[in-house]
């Protein structure tokens, strides 16, 4: 077994999920095969190999060279509080905030 | 005689219902129709054909009509008419159009409304193009079927018991019904040409770096991209060429310069080298599957083609890779969604409550599946033995690429090794439904462009798809091979 009920908790805990009894079970039942699969990529020795962590290669690269920092109009924050669920303009309300 | 008082408005005779942008510009310039009147018919077909396909989320008749008046006065004026000029178009959901609904697919954002448009949209709008409205998708782009919706599953228009595919399902399923003259989709690891592929049309993903992803709502961010589904190949690469290009809101949309498209389309392919993988050829592809795609690979032999057979041996870790890596960075990209500042609220006294409560309510299970896993793999412990292992063959993948396109000029592989499943078939194994994504996957992680072409039909009715890699800012390659096979015939096979 790859994944325990309890690592499924804590994933999330970490992720801010509320899960059923239902979901647990079916989430670490399906994870575990997933990761058993997953297992495959231990063929293979990647001891020398560099992490792939940007898609583009240096000369693909987009213009690196910084914009002028001006001051531009956005002038969408009465639009984006109009969505908002609790919105007290200019403010997002949110609950009180307790010590975990 | 004459004018039957039964008929309570005027018919338009010029009014077709198959479209082309081509043919959208010849009718307006020559005011046949009008793009008023146009939109207005496209709009009934899909008030007749959308309860049953549910492939359109949201209609955004207003804004289409603001589109339509413009280029009516265009065409009034005698002014010259942008390229996409009138041309119907639909947008997937997960996009960003400002003052149109955008729920992701997803009930946490079942009353999203963006306060901007996507980088894409605002070309499409600034070439002519009429917004008709949203399309279904899986939540968040999340799946292969269309299944994973909030809103519903979309029907596939050519066999209405089967799926769309996923995730760009009613991208590709209001383009195939003709309701919309092309779409919007977006491709994370294989979400615009799968659709295209189960739904019988051309349906393509640039360079990831071609198109902006502004105004995206992000799944995978070094996997996402926005492109083009439409009827035919000519109309894929005429919207490709209006929504690439440097966007400086992207800072991975890149300077390269962008190719006149369509001018590369009628060139000859005779004696270009096209590369077999082997390891594309293998069991798992359905027999179906395989006869249409080896038809279509004569097709191009008869082009004058030169088929070449090529390995690429870390093939078969791809699905294993890319899970790792759309997850984590699906979980992260998704820690947005927190009930503060958009979306749905489950309240409680407590904030943290009020979170778990807002994202275990909000989310569906498909992706609170990958959020689990994706945060699994990144958490303290595990992040060297799946998320940097996962990095790593990624680059081995992408070399695979590298090393191909040293020996061949594109890569052709069938875009799904099986035909349209039926609705419910594959929802209850989830390892089975990615399994399904081993050749779309695999572009996806390297990063180059890739097209998926009809190839002729099982049985008269289960459409296959044929899909043609090219490398990195290879788009002219990709879509001139796509053209000739399509010219020939490749769509019939």
């Amino acid at each position: 077994m790859k994944i325990s009920r309890e690592d499924v908790l804590r994933v999330a805990e970490l992720a801010y999920l509320d899960l059923s009894e239902a979901e647990l079970e079916m989430y670490r039942t399906q994870i575990d095969e997933i990761l058993e699969y997953i297992g495959k990529l231990n063929e293979l020795d990647t001891a020398d190999v560099e992490p792939m962590a940007q898609v583009l290669t240096t000369d693909q690269e987009a213009d690196a060279t910084l914009r002028e920092d001006l001051i531009v109009p956005c002038a969408v924050a009465e639009d984006v509080l109009k969505h908002a669920p609790d919105p007290e303009p200019p403010y997002f309300k949110v609950p009180k905030v307790i010590e975990r | 005689m004459g004018r039957s008082v039964l008929r309570p408005y005027r018919v338009n005779r010029a009014m077709q219902t198959s479209w082309t942008i081509d043919g959208v510009r010849k009718a307006l310039a020559a005011k046949k129709i009008s793009a008023r009147e146009l939109a207005a018919d496209f709009y009934k077909r899909i008030e007749a054909r959308n309860p049953e396909l549910n492939a359109f989320l949201a209609l955004s008749p207003e804004r289409a009509r603001r589109q339509t008046d413009r280029i009516d006065a265009l065409v009034a004026a005698g002014k010259p008419l942008p390229p996409l000029a009138g041309v119907p178009v639909a947008v997937k959901d997960v996009i960003s159009t400002r003052g149109i609904k955008t729920t992701c697919g997803s009930k946490i954002l079942q009353n999203y409304v963006p306060p901007y448009d996507a980088s894409a949209v605002e070309r499409l709008e600034a070439a002519g193009a009429v917004i008709l409205g949203k399309t279904n998708c899986d939540e968040f782009a999340m799946g292969s079927s269309n299944e994973n919706s909030a809103y519903g599953q979309v029907k596939n228009p050519l066999a209405p018991d089967r799926v769309p595919g996923g995730s760009s399902g009613g991208s590709a399923a209001v383009v195939a019904a003709g309701l919309a003259v092309a779409s919007l989709g977006t491709d994370t690891g294989g979400s615009i040409r799968q659709p295209g592929s189960f739904c019988g049309i051309p349906a393509m993903m640039g360079s990831y770096g071609r198109v902006s992803r502004y105004g995206l709502i992000a799944f995978a961010s070094s996997l996402d991209r926005i492109g083009p589904l439409a009827t035919n190949v000519k109309d894929v690469a005429a919207i490709l060429q209006v929504i690439a290009g440097r966007d400086p809101q992207d800072s991975t949309s890149t300077t390269a310069p962008v190719p006149n498209y369509r001018a590369e389309l009628g060139k000859p392919v005779k004696g270009l080298r096209l590369g077999i993988p082997k390891e594309y050829f293998g069991q798992g592809m359905e027999a179906g599957v395989r006869k249409k795609i080896e038809a279509g690979i004569e097709v191009f032999k008869k082009l004058g083609c030169k088929l070449v057979e090529i390995r690429m041996p870390h093939t078969d870790y791809a699905i294993a890779t890319y899970y790792i890596i759309a997850t984590a960075e699906a979980s992260s990209n998704l820690a947005r969604y927190d009930g503060v500042r958009y979306g749905l609220r489950v309240d409680d006294d407590s904030l943290l409550a009020m979170y778990r409560k807002t994202r275990g309510a909000g989310f569906g299970e498909e992706v609170k599946r990958r959020i689990v896993l994706g945060t699994y793999v990144l958490s303290a412990g595990y992040y060297d033995a799946y998320y940097l292992k996962g990095q790593k063959v990624r680059a081995l993948i992408a070399q695979d690429f590298r090393d191909a396109f040293m020996k061949v000029d594109a890569i052709l592989t069938p875009t799904s090794p099986v035909p349209p499943f039926k609705l419910g078939e594959r929802t209850d194994d989830p390892l089975q439904m990615y399994l399904a994504d081993i050749y779309t996957v695999t572009g996806s992680l390297a990063g180059v462009p890739g097209i998926s072409v009809p190839c002729g039909k099982i049985e008269g009715k289960l459409a296959v798809g044929l899909q043609i890699f090219g490398a990195a800012f290879g788009e002219s390659r990709v879509l001139q091979l796509a053209y000739a096979f399509e010219q020939a015939g490749g769509g019939a096979v």
